[in-house]
């Protein structure tokens, strides 16, 4: 069992009480809460005749089904309407805090929420979106929840959860150029597999970690569930501190000092015990890019879809399933694979670093004219930083749109929708089956920098030779 | 609160591993602000060709119609939080899983509906699936007082999380109860908590 982690002392620290079953009672500190699985919460906390305790620890915003496109109201899609004038009710009913698209701060949940320094150390995060794991970045134990669950939030502002045990997943060395934050994380989810994680807490850390910035732990914490971890977290550091400061929601200037103490208190201690630790080596690291159906199936871009005798036995059906889905051959290279659309967003890589990234490969490039090419930002605040830069210039002289934030392509709730079998180069987090809004559309998940190199080509291609 | 102890019925499987959530029922599906139809939208992708005609899915198989018990593969249900995917397994008929393994916040929403996820090994599955081609039919019960599924005069092992065999033995799966009858208890650890009064708010 482990000891001393960040995980077990924000578990003590919030434990209200051991319940019958053995589970404990875990005080949940901040809740953040979004239209799509929040609707049918309130509709039986109503029924209930019930409140809302912790008002001023919820925080809502509206990402999934917001169009990105024409935002005027009411929208095109009459669902989409209904939805967002639930949710608008919903925080009205009960005053809770709303960052909706007249805000100034509308965006993604998971961008939202650290933009706004509502995300802390120290804190335990639930949302009903399971890439809550990204709040982990800054050292908070952050996880996603059913709609029951959402219910139980709101009505206790406590959750009834067992105990995770603790891997450690050391990342030493020194990244080579070309390969990201989200090579990592292919990467890890490649060796430990996308059920590697089930009943663990993901402790991220080691000299890689260490160098990098907030937006690039969030982009590694936000995948943890794809690899079966429905926590991943990296203990706080000054990085992480200069992140915050400032911040609308941040402590001010007179609470700094407290707020430092109580965020150092709850790191990893050196003497901590983890129930598993698993190390691995930067240098020798290529950009991945899935060629499958789960975010497991991922090679190097040098690399070719494996073949039924290098794959596992225990995943040969399912590679067999993402072989045919895909419409790839075993042993063909991955690089020079046609893509018809490309996306560049979502809770994974929506962030001004991650624009930059794209931008930097995109700068007086013309985007392959069969691919069309879809720039979402996370957050209007993202979008206006952006604009401050003039990269949506950069995006639109390459042929890219720039659109309005929200969650778009990555899940298709919205208009933004993958046509027939087209493939889609995507920063987003998951390469399921029917995912980008077709039955048969493909998705191959990679870096910003390597999605932006592929819509100027028009197939996948190794960014290194690019920059 | 019902307790949950022994489940009966016919079985269907469903082939395959790492069924995701987006399989499971598909996120255009989603924008339903009550869960009242999700039953009608279970697979669909999987069970309907673009042009609406019927696959060959083992749910559009008459011989499986009846079912109440579903047999999965390993990791089933990864992906996203959505508790639309239970709730459309739940609402199709489905009143328990067997399978090698569950996601975990899958098997959590899961245990929200008091429908019991139960794991098998894989040779267990693998018996299932064939004693089911052979007959579609064959009645099944799951126990979870003595941790089997019977079929016909074999006892085959599951497993369960205790916290969760507790929950269902003892009827407390819907948690609301228990965690409202504690109010005090979480005021007192937030009040505990620095950051949940000092920290909040926008600063001047």
């Amino acid at each position: 069992m482990s000891k001393n982690t960040l995980y077990d002392k924000v578990w003590d620290a919030h434990r209200v009480v051991t319940l019958p079953s053995g589970q404990d009672q875990i005080l949940i500190g901040l809740h953040l809460i979004h239209e799509v699985t929040t609707p049918q919460a309130f509709s039986a906390l109503k029924e209930a005749g019930k409140s809302v305790p912790f008002t001023h620890r919820t925080f809502a915003t509206m990402d999934h089904i917001i169009p990105t496109q024409s935002i005027e109201r009411p929208y095109f899609d009459s669902q989409a309407e209904a939805m967002a004038s639930a949710l608008e009710a919903n925080v009205a009913q009960y005053g809770i805090h709303y960052f909706g698209p007249d805000s100034g701060h509308q965006g993604i949940v998971h961008v939202v929420g650290p933009e706004m320094g509502i995300t802390q150390p120290g804190m335990t995060i639930a949302c009903g979106d399971s890439h809550t794991s990204t709040h982990g970045a800054f050292g908070s134990l952050a996880f996603g929840i059913g709609t029951t669950e959402v219910q139980h939030v709101l009505e206790t502002q406590s959750l009834a959860l067992s105990r995770l045990k603790v891997r450690r997943i050391n990342f030493n060395g020194v990244l080579p150029q070309g390969v990201y934050a989200k090579d990592i994380i292919l990467k890890i989810i490649q060796v430990l597999g996308v059920k590697g994680g089930i009943g663990y807490a993901y402790e991220f850390g080691g000299e890689v970690f260490d160098r990098m910035s907030m937006e690039e732990r969030m982009t590694v914490c936000n995948m943890s569930i794809e690899g079966g971890a429905r926590i991943g977290y990296v203990n706080p550091d000054q990085t992480t501190y200069d992140y915050i400061k400032g911040r609308q929601y941040a402590p001010g200037d007179a609470e700094w000092a407290t707020a430092l103490a109580y965020w150092e208190s709850i790191k990893s201690s050196a003497d901590a015990e983890y129930d598993d630790v698993v190390d691995f080596d930067a240098s020798g690291m290529t950009p991945m890019v899935t060629w499958g159906i789960t975010p497991g199936q991922s090679i190097g871009v040098d690399g070719t879809i494996p073949r039924e005798s290098e794959v596992p036995d225990a995943e040969v059906q399912t590679a067999r399933d993402a072989v045919k889905y895909m419409k790839l051959t075993p042993g063909q290279p991955i690089e020079g694979v046609g893509v018809d659309v490309v996306f560049i967003g979502s809770c994974t890589n929506s962030r001004i670093s991650d624009l930059r990234e794209a931008a930097a490969i995109l700068n007086g490039k013309k985007v392959h004219p069969k691919v069309k090419v879809l720039v979402v930002p996370g957050s209007q605040q993202v979008k206006d930083q952006a604009e401050a830069e003039g990269l949506n210039t950069v995006f639109s002289e390459a042929g890219a749109e720039w659109r309005n934030p929200g969650c778009s392509m990555c899940l298709a709730m919205n208009p933004d929708q993958l046509v027939g079998d087209q493939i889609c180069a995507s920063t987003s987090n998951r390469n399921f089956m029917g995912r980008q809004g077709s039955p048969t559309g493909r998705t191959l998940l990679m870096s910003p920098a390597m999605a932006a190199a592929a819509a100027i080509t028009g197939y996948v291609t190794d960014v290194r030779k690019w920059i | 609160m019902t307790i949950v102890k022994q489940i009966s019925g016919s079985m269907v499987s469903i082939p395959g591993n790492d069924i995701d959530t987006d399989r499971i029922i598909p996120a255009r599906y989603l924008k339903e602000i009550t869960f009242e139809r999700m039953g009608d939208y279970l697979f669909a992708d999987a069970r309907y060709n673009p042009d609406g005609t019927l696959t060959d899915h083992p749910l559009n198989d008459p011989r499986y119609v009846s079912a109440s018990i579903m047999v999965v593969g390993r990791n089933f249900g990864c992906g996203s939080s959505r508790e639309h995917a239970p709730q459309s397994i739940k609402r199709y008929g489905i009143r328990a899983l067997i399978g090698e393994s569950f996601a975990e916040i899958f098997a959590g929403n899961c245990m929200s509906l008091g429908m019991p996820a139960v794991s098998v090994t894989p040779d267990v599955r693998q018996e299932l699936e064939g004693l089911l081609s052979d007959h579609p039919t064959i009645e099944a019960m799951i126990d979870l007082d003595d941790m089997v599924v019977r079929v016909g005069t074999r006892d085959y092992p599951i497993t369960l999380p205790a916290a969760r065999r507790h929950a269902f033995l003892n009827g407390t799966w819907n948690f609301s109860a228990l965690l409202s009858a504690n109010s005090d208890l979480v005021k007192a650890t937030a009040a505990r908590l620095p950051y949940m009064n000092a920290f909040r708010g926008p600063n001047a």
